[in-house]
C-alpha cells in the first residue's frame, strides 16, 4: 500500500518510492537519508496537522506535515 | 598562513574538535545550528602557525539554504579541510565527505563520536574506509581529545582523494562505500532512546515538557536563592559591610566621593540596593543578586541543551508556533533569550528567513525579560508573591502572544516549515557543561559588571547634575497620567537603555505600591533593550528595521504600561 509519510501510522516501517516536490527540497529530503529506496520509520505525530518524525537509518527528523505529505512510501498491507 | 577548514554536517561535534585544536573556548550543544558563524582560532602545524575555522554545519554543499551557501563560499578560502564526521551517521555524514573530495581541496577526516558508535554496534572497517575515499581517517573522541593528537599528525597527508565519480552516481557510491566498510550489529533500545522517544510523542511528550519546565524553573530558583542566603549575602554582609563602612566613616556622608563610591545611607545604615554607590549597589546588584540566577539558569540550560532537549521541544511547540506565525524552533532563541537577550538574537540565525529572525528577536526582545533584570525583579516583586509576579509575567505572555499575531498579519510571508534533525539525547559530558558554564559566567562577569558599574556611576551624575530631576518634571505628564508612576521613575527608565538590571533596582527606593512596582517592571522590560542588545540588534538587522521596532516599543510599552495602570 502507497500512502504519505503523514498518513503512516506512528511506529509503521516504509520504503520511499517518491517524492513530490522540487529539486530544492528533493536534495534537501535526499542530504538527510530520506530519498529513494530508504527504508524510514514513524516515530511520532503532533496532533493538528504538526509536524511528524521519522527514523531513517541512524537520523531522526523531524518534517512538517505538508513535507511529509509530499513523502510517499510503500507499506506492508 | 595555511588555513584549515573544519567543515561536516550539523551537531557532529565540530566545534569541540575547533576547541582541541586552537584552545580557543566556544559554546557547544547538542542541537543543530548551535554555531551560527564561523568562529576562528590559530594552531601550531609543523613549527608554523595556521588558521583554523570552525565552518557552520551544512548537510550538502549545494546552496539549499543561507547557512550552506555561506559554507560553500567559505570553502573557497581554505587550504586544508578536516572534514568531521560522525560515525554514527556514516551515510548521511560521507555524502557530504564525498562532495567535499569533488571540489578538489585536500581532505581529512576526522571519524568523530568514534565511542557511540561503538556503543552502538556500529563498526567501521577504518583502512577499507581510508583505501576507498583516498584520504586519511582518523578515529576522534572530541571531548576527551581522544584522535587529536594523530589528527594534527596526518594533517600534512591531507590529498585530494582517489575516488571518483559523477554527481549522478553519488548516492550510489555513497551506498556501495557504507555496505562494504560498516557493519551494524542489532541491539536493544538504551534507557536514553526510550526517554527520547516519549519526549516527542504528543501523549507523553507534552506533559514531560511542562514537567521539565517547572522542574527547571524550580531547580533555578532552589540554586539561585541558596547561592543568594548562603553565600553571597553572607560575604557582602560580614565580610564586605566593615570594609564600606569604614571607607563612609572616613569619607563622610554627604560628600561627593561618599556619594559615588558608598552611596546615600538609608536611616543612617548602607543598603545595599538602595544607596546606589559603586562599592555598594554597584557590587551588590550583579555579584550578589544577579550572578547567582545566572549561574542557575545557564547551569539548566547547559544540560538541558547537552541532553538535547530542545530540538524536541521544538517540535512540540511547532503547531502552536505556526498558528502564531513563528518556526517551532523559534523557541531556542526565547529561551536563551531569558540568560540573556544577545544570545537570543544571535540563536535566531537557526531560522531560515530574515523575516523571520527580525520577527523572533523583536519578540524576544519586548517580551522575554534576561535573567539579570528577572532576578532583581524577582527581588522587588517576590515578597509580594503571586499577587506581584503573576500580573507581570501573565502580561508578558499574553504580549508575546499579541504581538506575534500582529507581526503575522503585518510582516506577512511563508513560515517555513519544520524541518530538522533530531540529535539523540546524550548523557551531558560534565566537564564539558562545567566549561560551558564558566564560558557564560565569565562572559557576565567581564561584560555585564563594568556597564553596572557606568549605570550606577551615571545614576549619580545624572542626580549631581538634576538632569532626572528636569527629565522628571518634564515627563510627569506621561508618566503620572498614563502609567500612573511618580516622575521620580524616569531615573530608572533612563538608566534602562544602559543597563534593565540597575534600573529595576532603582525602583526599589521610590516607595512604590505593587501596582506601581508591576507597571514599572513591566514598561522597563518592554519599552527598549538594553544598549548591548540594541547594538547587536543593530548589526543584525540594520537601522531602517530597527528604527521602525523602536517606534514599536516604545507605543507598545505606553499602551501595556497604561492598561496595567488601569486594570490593577
Amino acid at each position: 500500500m502507497i500512502v504519505s509519510l503523514a498518513e503512516m501510522a506512528p511506529g509503521q516501517t516504509g520504503i520511499v518510492i517518491s517524492l513530490e516536490g522540487g529539486h530544492g527540497m528533493m536534495r534537501r529530503l535526499a542530504a538527510m537519508g530520506i530519498r529513494r529506496g530508504a527504508a524510514v520509520t514513524k516515530t511520532s505525530s503532533q496532533p493538528f496537522r504538526g509536524p511528524i518524525s521519522v527514523q531513517v537509518g541512524n537520523t531522526e527528523v523531524a518534517l512538517g506535515f505538508g513535507l511529509a505529505r509530499r513523502v510517499m512510501v510503500e507499506v506492508p498491507g | 598562513m595555511k588555513r584549515i577548514l573544519l567543515m561536516g554536517n550539523p551537531n557532529v561535534g565540530k566545534s569541540v574538535v575547533f576547541s582541541r585544536l586552537t584552545g580557543v573556548d566556544v559554546i557547544v550543544s547538542n542541537y543543530p545550528g548551535t554555531t551560527v558563524e564561523f568562529i576562528k582560532g590559530r594552531m601550531k602545524l609543523s613549527g608554523e602557525v595556521a588558521e583554523v575555522i570552525d565552518v557552520p554545519g551544512t548537510y550538502t554543499l549545494g546552496p539549499t539554504t543561507p547557512a550552506e551557501q555561506v559554507a560553500t563560499d567559505m570553502m573557497a578560502e581554505g587550504d586544508v579541510i578536516i572534514n568531521v564526521v560522525d560515525a554514527t551517521n556514516l551515510e548521511r555524514n560521507l555524502n557530504l565527505t564525498l562532495q567535499l573530495l569533488n571540489s578538489g581541496k585536500p581532505v581529512v577526516v576526522a571519524l568523530n563520536m568514534w565511542d557511540s558508535a561503538q556503543h552502538k554496534g556500529i563498526e567501521i572497517a577504518l583502512a577499507k574506509l581510508e583505501k576507498r575515499l583516498g584520504v586519511p581517517v582518523v578515529p576522534t573522541v572530541a571531548p576527551s581529545g581522544e584522535g587529536i593528537g594523530q589528527l594534527v599528525a596526518r594533517l600534512e597527508e591531507a590529498t585530494t582523494g582517489s575516488i571518483q565519480f559523477d554527481e549522478e552516481r553519488r548516492w550510489s557510491v555513497l551506498g556501495g562505500i557504507v555496505e562494504e566498510v560498516q557493519t551494524v550489529t542489532h541491539r536493544h533500545h538504551t534507557l536514553l532512546e526510550r526517554l527520547a522517544d516519549l519526549s516527542l510523542k504528543p501523549e507523553t511528550g507534552i506533559p514531560l515538557a511542562i514537567v521539565a519546565g517547572l522542574v527547571a524553573f524550580a531547580l533555578i530558583r532552589v540554586i539561585g536563592e541558596g547561592l543568594i542566603g548562603l553565600v553571597f549575602n553572607p560575604l557582602f554582609d560580614h565580610l564586605w559591610l566593615p570594609v564600606v563602612s569604614g571607607l563612609s566613616a572616613i569619607l563622610q556622608p554627604e560628600t561627593f566621593w561618599h556619594e559615588l563610591l558608598v552611596g546615600r545611607l538609608i536611616d543612617g545604615q548602607i543598603d545595599w540596593v538602595e544607596s546606589m554607590g559603586l562599592l555598594t549597589t554597584g557590587l551588590y546588584v550583579p555579584l550578589a543578586m544577579v550572578l547567582p540566577y545566572i549561574f542557575a539558569f545557564y547551569l539548566v540550560l547547559g544540560l538541558v541543551e547537552d541532553i538535547g532537549y530542545l530540538p524536541r521541544l521544538g517540535v512540540l511547540v511547532d503547531t502552536i508556533m505556526h498558528r502564531l506565525g513563528m518556526h517551532g524552533l523559534s523557541i531556542i532563541p526565547m529561551l536563551l533569550g531569558l540568560g540573556c537577550n544577545i544570545p537570543g538574537v544571535l540563536a535566531t540565525r537557526i531560522l531560515e528567513t530574515q523575516r523571520q529572525r527580525f520577527r523572533a528577536a523583536i519578540l524576544m526582545s519586548i517580551c522575554v525579560p534576561c535573567m539579570a533584570q528577572l532576578a532583581v525583579i524577582v527581588a522587588l516583586l517576590g515578597p509580594y508573591g503571586v499577587r506581584g509576579l503573576a500580573p507581570l509575567f501573565i502580561m508578558l505572555a499574553v504580549l508575546w502572544v499579541v504581538l506575534s499575531l500582529g507581526f503575522k498579519y503585518l510582516l506577512p510571508g511563508e513560515t517555513p516549515e519544520m524541518f530538522t534533525e533530531i540529535p539523540p539525547y546524550r548523557t551531558p559530558y560534565l566537564p564539558a557543561v562545567a566549561q560551558k558554564l564558566w564560558m557564560r559566567v565569565r562572559q557576565f562577569i567581564r561584560e555585564a559588571v563594568p556597564f553596572v558599574l557606568l549605570g550606577v556611576g551615571l545614576v549619580n551624575i545624572l542626580y549631581v547634575l538634576n538632569i532626572i530631576q528636569v527629565l522628571g518634571r518634564w515627563l510627569e505628564p506621561v508618566l503620572t497620567s498614563v502609567l500612573g508612576l511618580p516622575p521620580e521613575a524616569v531615573g530608572a527608565l533612563l538608566i534602562g537603555f544602559l543597563r534593565k538590571d540597575v534600573a529595576v533596582g532603582m525602583l526599589a527606593p521610590l516607595g512604590l505600591s505593587v501596582k506601581q512596582l508591576v507597571v514599572a517592571c513591566v514598561v522597563l522590560t518592554v519599552y527598549f533593550p538594553c544598549a548591548a542588545t540594541f547594538a547587536v540588534l543593530l548589526r543584525e538587522f540594520g537601522l531602517r528595521r530597527m528604527a521602525k521596532a523602536a517606534l514599536l516599543m516604545t507605543v507598545v510599552a505606553l499602551g501595556v504600561g497604561g492598561l496595567l495602570n488601569l486594570v490593577l
